[in-house]
């Protein structure tokens, strides 16, 4: 079954471009934004967009997406809503591949079989559950494959070469490289420590290779795009929209921030 | 000579290779975190056959932490309960005043073998932190500890006890700024500072080998009470009895007697203002299962999966997950789980600390007021043995408050 991942990532290799991925938490600021804010990031240059599943107890995230997290949860936000916040999304953007990340529990909840179901008719295209590594994923990962939704797996600076091919030979559409030990926001992304492990992933798997943690503008952006397939920007975005006065204004926030990201990275390609 | 680190259990009570009891346990935890759980995983596997390490843990658990500690007979209590003789296995009398330093006493000789210089811990009553600054003062190592502020606010003398200590206190003040909280914050701290430091946590949940690990340390509390049982009253008690938060007390004192199909065992969580208002931190009793700090368990949680506030007074229970091995116990009916309101808690507390002079903390407390319950119902010639996992003295402000009464 093609995937809209595969297929983007397949035309960016094609225009010799790296993929933008920007992350927002879904219901932040507030929940009735989030589908005008994905257009307006798709039309300022995100080739795939992560959509943040706000959970209570998100230990592998810094203070700005755990706020984040904690502002949409206040408002009733639940997988339950992502949902229907993707439904509405592709009825103006049936493209763009959109990736659901978080963490297992709220999944739990809601069922393997009834979410990988809802997901897949909702237009969800793969999943990244920060707590859930590929061994844990065995029965989840039947009901995603049945619904040709990608599990998407994180590499770590931490993770053993045996460890990588592993991975590799489970993971699909992309692979998500942390690009340092630490948490989300983090400012401690240091290029030169990013091109070893690189090569070495790339040694082992044939997958497109996003990388993400502590990616905060043009200038950083456009250094990884250098190495990598792809470009995940989390926190520095949801800083943007945080008090934004109506969804207007989160929207220009988030093209604002987002279009010199884009022309950073395509001219960092020329 | 050492004590071996042994398994009397059958072995459908050992978890698989990634840690699963049935269902439960696994390794629910982020890529960068795989590896340092791997290498604990071998370490620990690893030193726990050597010799002179168990021959070190032996000798600190002797001559620092002062066991065995003693099974009492609670006469007084026993006559007031009307039934079933009472047994107290005295953790209290531990140097710091829980069974909490059995494990990090453990913890700590590995974070030293594994060379590793930096300590982190997450405490909720504080016992955890205690005993986790007091190794780390001995084997001179920085240690952090991560604590929330409502508990920070509840347990001032603990916080006190561990700068006195050297330890660093942070407060956390995200979600529920309680016990889960103080995890996640821990666990942010090692995902970042992952090569020279040892997270000691001090209950049976984590991903594994955690939950392995943690019970191991504290077996000796079931262990002893055991050989006790049997040199002193020739036979082994009809019932174990020990407050659930986490459950690392209640599975010290339960592991060792799993293969004695006789000897039942009950774990006391705590029902707060009563397990119908929802307002308690009854996990086994009240939650399902779900996924929370690295592994598969009970928990409490709403229907979108968001993990719940949770509510005790005693601020050691106060935690909305459990140790897998209690979920596995619990579905296979190895084990029952019970609840025991703040209230009976309080009543459980007085009555101990008046008839036999011991004043336990509020989270035996819970393990108290349930053995009387069940002592009350059994015969003469049966025997209850309760894990007095701590001492009180922590707790006297908060029981102060709680009567109005101003110190």
């Amino acid at each position: 079954m093609s995937n809209r991942i595969d297929r983007r990532f397949s035309s960016l290799a094609d225009q010799q471009r790296a993929a933008l991925i920007p992350f927002i938490t879904a219901g932040d600021p507030e929940p009735g934004w989030t589908v005008a804010i994905m257009h307006s990031l798709v039309k300022a240059g995100a080739d795939v967009l992560e959509l943040g599943v706000p959970f209570s107890d998100p230990a592998a995230d810094g203070p700005v997406i755990q706020a984040a997290s904690e502002r949409a949860i206040a408002q009733g936000v639940s997988l339950c809503t992502v949902l229907g916040i993707v439904r509405e999304f592709r009825e103006q953007d049936p493209d763009t591949p959109v990736v659901l990340m978080g963490y297992l529990n709220p999944i739990e909840r809601y069922g393997h079989a009834d979410f990988a179901r809802d997901a897949s008719s909702a237009g969800v295209d793969g999943i990244l559950m920060v707590d859930c590594p590929p061994e844990e994923m065995v029965h989840l990962r039947g009901e995603l494959d049945d619904h040709g939704i990608y599990p998407i797996c994180l590499v770590a600076p931490t993770t053993t070469p045996e460890r990588m091919s592993s991975i590799a030979s489970q993971a699909r559409g992309y692979i998500y490289y942390v690009s340092f030990k630490g948490i989300t926001g983090a400012n401690r992304l240091e290029q030169a420590n990013l091109e070893k492990p690189v090569s070495e992933l790339r040694a082992h798997c044939d997958l497109p290779l996003a990388v993400g943690f502590g990616i905060k503008g043009p200038e950083s952006a456009a250094a990884v795009a250098g190495l990598a397939d792809g470009v995940v920007i989390g926190s520095a975005l949801i800083e943007q929209l945080a008090g934004s006065a109506t969804g207007q204004q989160a929207c220009d926030r988030a093209s604002d921030f987002l279009a010199p990201i884009r022309e950073a990275m395509d001219n960092s390609r020329l | 000579m050492s004590t071996e680190i042994e398994f009397v259990s059958e072995p459908s009570f050992e978890p698989d290779e990634l840690g699963h009891f049935g269902p439960y346990g696994g390794t629910y935890v982020s890529e960068t975190l795989i590896h340092a759980h791997e290498e604990l995983k071998e370490a620990y596997y690893r030193w726990r056959k050597d010799d002179e390490f168990m021959a070190r843990l032996d000798a600190d658990l002797a001559h620092y932490v002062g066991r065995p500690s003693p099974v009492y007979h609670a006469s007084r209590l026993t006559e007031v309960a009307g039934g079933a003789r009472v047994l107290l296995k005295r953790e209290d009398l531990n140097h710091t005043g829980a069974h909490k330093i059995n494990n990090t006493v453990g913890q700590a000789l590995l974070a030293d073998y594994m060379g590793k210089s930096r300590i982190i811990a997450e405490t909720g009553a504080g016992q955890h932190g205690v005993a986790s600054a007091t190794v780390a003062a001995r084997l001179g190592k920085e240690c952090v500890v991560y604590m929330g502020e409502v508990d920070i606010q509840r347990q001032a003398i603990n916080v006190f006890r561990m700068k006195l200590l050297g330890a660093e206190v942070r407060a956390v003040s995200s979600g529920s700024k309680t016990l889960k909280d103080a995890l996640n914050e821990a666990m942010r701290d090692w995902v970042t500072n992952v090569d020279d430091t040892f997270y000691i946590i001090g209950t049976v949940a984590g991903a594994h080998p955690y939950p392995v690990m943690v019970r191991d340390f504290n077996a000796v509390v079931g262990r002893e009470a055991r050989r006790q049982m049997l040199d002193e009253y020739d036979a082994l008690p009809d019932a174990l009895v020990a407050c659930v938060g986490g459950g690392s007390n209640a599975l010290g004192l339960f592991h060792p007697f799993l293969g004695d199909r006789d000897v039942k065992m009950y774990g006391v969580e705590a029902a707060g203002h009563g397990l119908h208002t929802g307002e308690h931190a009854a996990s086994l009793c009240a939650g399902r299962p779900g996924v929370l700090h690295g592994c598969r368990t009970y928990l409490m949680d709403d229907d979108a999966g968001q993990i719940q506030h949770t509510h005790s007074v005693s601020a050691g229970l106060d935690y909305p997950g459990v140790g897998p091995e209690h979920a596995w116990l619990k579905d296979t009916g190895r084990a029952q789980y019970v609840g025991i309101t703040d209230d009976e808690a309080m009543q459980a507390f007085h009555q101990l600390t008046r008839l036999e002079g011991i004043l336990p903390a509020l989270e035996s407390s819970h393990a108290v007021a349930y053995a009387m319950k069940l002592a009350a119902e059994m015969r003469p010639d049966q025997t209850v043995l309760v894990n007095l996992s701590g001492r009180g003295d922590k707790d006297v402000q908060t029981v102060a408050e709680l009567e109005g009464i101003s110190l």
